[in-house]
């Protein structure tokens, strides 16, 4: 029975259950429980069917919600899903990880007076990824037959996933070739199993291995092949570059090199790649703070004070250089880190970094900020206070500041242009300056987010197969005449 | 993948030959591997001592210092490595300096070979310092002897060649006003410094391997930084050979000693899972 405008419009959001925060600050299980189904059908009837569909506008791959949030309604949840996939492979990964709140949901006409009225359509995509994948529904997708060309992608993040899968399926030999010993970037090393399980990502990746993809781990390009010698040596057809930003910025403040100062890169890859939250048994050992200060606003800096709390520390400070309203961070994140009690300091710099005889850190000098003029991005700036000092006791920093990108490949691939940060230059597309060369997600854009890596990939996969079949073309009538 | 193919042990420097054909394909001397020898294991950098591209092997010399290290040692021929990355970081800057010097102790007389080979190849006089504690310690000699001009010994109870260690003798190389042209160390962080206060006042052009604690080993992380003529430098990008005479040795050793009290825990768990292993099989 389809329901009218108005009942739909009285159905209120359903938010998902999830472990209390006093709870869940000691253990690295997910958050939020996920939907029962008939959650899930009741916040899909909430959804009006918009015509002119805003909330698509606001998805950067363009994902059909209205149809998909359709399809759930009817408990039609595996059709849902893989609706879905027709424009995002990895749904379950992005419906935990996009800040909707600035993209569908954003736009979503159900939120415009109060965001959290918005359609959960995160949520949903969740729960019907989750339902296809839980109940073994998982689609064997149809392969063109092989064409005979063969293209490498090089780093199994989102966006070297996306490319791989896109590419298998247009009938593409594909070998991924990923610097860690498992597969997924940032998914894997960065952010915490307590908000994306490393299940899910596992399932991908084995799905992409079932559709005749094939990964070579502990694989550094760069160092063990370049780019070239994918061509020459190897024989590829098309190469991909999506190896993320990767190298982290330390504050040029003394203090840095104490010990008990982390990278946010290190500080996670220890404890979600190499798991030393279940050390001993895992050998990778991880420094447990009692006090740990957090330096940044963004979501790697809520997961980093997250995880630190999860391991055992008594007391976490997020220091930020702005106000609250401009943390970069998913608002899920910084709601879920002010529950569990993660203290902010706010409008606050680190100046210095205080150690003790052994080279370990003891404490924070900040200096207070405040918010002047707006500058281009149109935020207003913090400057500095004069003569505004304080100090705390910490015995970790973990610094998540942001990153820079890795020079490893763009330094062995000279001929191929890259703009004054580092960061590889390529037409909307993805086409680098290299031919057959392709790029995308963090190596290209900066730090940014999941399905923008993803989107990217997809652009790519599409670039990719133009070029290749107009050059076999070519090929093809050269060798006719 | 990653097979071990043979395996010895001198003292407690084992040596471990693995089928590697990619890395033994496109490696240069002074660079390393990251190593995992199960899925628990942690990743740690080792310096890949020889290769073979023919059979498709490189050459580990392992000391064990600690429960990544142990683990490895307990590896047999047939067991197979979970994780094997490289090559990785810079390669040693070989070119026609005149005489060569290269110093290693411990697991540095089996790292400064493919070094040493390839400033012979260069056209380099190549003279080899190896030190130990005694005589029996030495290894890879019959190597080292095949692509230097002179291998020199040193041990601390004087049981072959000069009694002291790898900075005795090219001081008193020095202080005869025999010519060095560059220097290369590779070993412990203490040797490494040791080996720099020797060349700095002759100004002898100085490269040491440092060994600072690793992760990724590809510049993500930032955990091996090291400081080095006042500048933060990774060392498994930017090295992990620098100039001896502006690193900061004292924030260095700090750095190295930052998981000593994990290590201690970790050691001792390990020691329980084998007594229990015991007794489970009886032993006990
Ligand atoms: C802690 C953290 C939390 C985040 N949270 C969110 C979030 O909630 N929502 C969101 O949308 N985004 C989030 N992001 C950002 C998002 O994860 C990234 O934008 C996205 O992963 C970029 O994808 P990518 O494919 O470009 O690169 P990555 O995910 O970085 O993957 C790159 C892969 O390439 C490999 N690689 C690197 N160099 C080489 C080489 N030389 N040879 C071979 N392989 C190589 C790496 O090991 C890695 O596996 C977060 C990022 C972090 C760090
Ligand atoms: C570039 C490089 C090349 C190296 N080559 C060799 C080699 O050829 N043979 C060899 O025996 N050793 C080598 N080392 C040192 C070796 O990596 C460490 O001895 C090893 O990691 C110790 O691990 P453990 O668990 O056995 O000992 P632990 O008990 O963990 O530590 C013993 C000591 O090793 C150091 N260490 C611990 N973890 C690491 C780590 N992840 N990275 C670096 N150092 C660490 C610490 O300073 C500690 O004091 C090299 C190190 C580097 C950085
Ligand atoms: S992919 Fe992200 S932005 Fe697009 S609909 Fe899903 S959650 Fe929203
Ligand atoms: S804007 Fe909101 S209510 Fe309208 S179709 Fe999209 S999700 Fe449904
Ligand atoms: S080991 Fe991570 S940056 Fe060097």
């Amino acid at each position: 029975m389809a329901l009218t405008t108005k009942e739909r419009m009285a159905i209120e959001r359903h938010r998902m259950a999830e472990q209390p925060p006093d709870f869940r600050n000691r253990n690295f299980e997910e958050v939020p429980y996920g939907y029962t189904p008939e959650q899930a059908v009741a916040e899909a009837q909430r959804c009006l069917s918009c015509k002119k569909m805003p909330c698509v506008s606001g998805c950067p791959v363009e994902i059909p919600i209205p149809e998909f949030i359709a399809l759930a309604a009817e408990e039609k949840f595996a059709e849902s899903a893989r609706l879905i996939k027709t424009k995002n492979v990895l749904p379950a990964v992005c419906g935990r990880v996009c800040p909707q709140e600035t993209q569908c949901e954003g736009q979503c006409v159900r939120g415009k007076k109060d965001i959290a009225e918005a359609i959960a359509i995160g949520n949903l995509e969740r729960f019907v990824a989750d339902y296809e994948r839980e109940n073994d529904l998982m689609e064997v997708l149809k392969i063109q037959d092989k064409n005979g060309l063969k293209t490498a992608v090089i780093g199994s993040g989102p966006s070297g996933l996306t490319v791989a899968g896109d590419l298998v399926k247009l009938g593409y030999k594909v070998t991924i070739y990923e610097a860690f010993h498992r597969g997924g970037g940032v998914l894997v090393y960065g952010i915490p199993e307590f908000r994306l399980p490393k299940k899910i990502v596992e399932a991908e990746i084995g799905a992409l291995e079932d559709l005749g993809v094939k990964i070579y781990y502990n694989s550094v390009i760069g160092r063990l092949y370049k780019v070239d010698d994918l061509f020459h040596s190897m024989g590829f057809n098309a190469v991909y570059i999506g190896v993320g930003a990767g190298l982290p910025i330390f504050l040029d403040i003394p203090g840095m090199n104490l010990n008990g100062v982390f990278s946010a890169n290190e500080y996670l890859t220890r404890s979600n790649l190499m798991k030393s939250y279940l050390f001993p048994e895992y050998r990778t050992p991880m420094i447990v703070g009692r006090k740990v200060a957090v330096l940044g606003g963004g979501n790697v800096a809520m997961d980093s004070a997250r995880t630190a709390l999860r391991l055992g520390a008594e007391k976490v400070t997020i220091v930020y250089r702005r106000a609250r309203e401009q943390m970069p961070a998913r608002a899920a994140e910084l709601h879920h880190a002010e529950e569990e009690e993660i203290e902010f300091r706010l409008l606050s710099s680190p100046v210095e970094i205080f150690g003790n005889e052994g080279g370990w850190v003891t404490g924070m000098k900040c200096q207070r900020y405040e918010l002047g003029e707006p500058d281009e991005s149109g935020r207003q700036r913090p400057v500095p206070i004069e003569n505004s000092f304080f100090e705390f006791d910490c015995d970790q920093v973990i610094v998540s500041i942001g990153g820079q990108a890795n020079p490893l490949i763009t330094k062995t691939t000279p001929d191929m242009k890259v703009n004054k940060w580092g960061y590889i230059e390529v037409d909307p597309w993805g086409r680098t300056s290299k031919k057959f060369v392709y790029a995308g997600g963090d190596i290209v854009t900066g730090a940014a987010t999941v399905i923008s890596a993803m989107g990217a990939g997809r652009r790519a996969a599409k670039a990719i197969h133009e070029d290749l079949m107009k050059e076999s073309d070519e090929t093809f009538t050269q060798g006719w005449w | 993948m990653y097979e071990v193919l043979e395996r010895s042990e001198i003292f407690n420097v084992h040596k471990m030959v693995i089928k590697a054909p990619e890395i033994a394909n496109s490696i240069n001397a002074g660079q390393f591997v990251i190593i995992m020898g199960s899925e628990y294991s942690e990743r740690i950098p080792l310096t890949v001592s020889d290769w073979n591209t023919d059979t498709g092997t490189i050459t580990l010399y392992i000391l064990e210092a600690g429960i990544s290290t142990l683990e490895l040692a307990r590896m047999k021929v047939g067991d197979s490595l979970y994780a094997v990355t490289g090559p990785l970081g810079i390669p040693s800057e070989i070119k026609h300096y005149g005489t060569v010097v290269l110093g290693g102790g411990c697991y540095g007389i089996g790292g400064i070979y493919p070094t040493a080979r390839a400033c012979k190849e260069a056209g380099n006089k190549v003279i080899a310092i190896i030190e130990a504690r005694y005589s029996p310690m030495f290894y890879h000699e019959k190597e080292l002897h095949a692509v230097s001009d002179q291998v020199l010994y040193a041990t601390v109870d004087g049981s072959r060649g000069r009694k002291g260690k790898v900075e005795d003798v090219v001081t008193e190389m020095l202080e005869k006003g025999i010519k060095i042209d560059q220097a290369f160390f590779m070993g412990c962080a203490e040797m490494l410094e040791r080996c720099s206060e020797a060349t700095r006042p002759y100004a002898i052009p100085t490269k040491v391997a440092l060994n600072s604690i690793m992760l990724d080993g590809s510049g993500m992380c930032g955990a091996c930084r090291v400081s080095v003529g006042g500048e933060t430098r990774f060392a498994c990008v930017d090295g992990p050979e620098f100039d001896g005479h502006k690193v900061d040795w004292k924030e260095l050793h700090k750095r190295k000693r930052a998981y000593a009290e994990q290590e201690i825990v970790v050691y001792q768990s390990y020691s329980h899972e084998c007594l229990s292993e015991k007794k489970l099989r009886g032993e006990l």
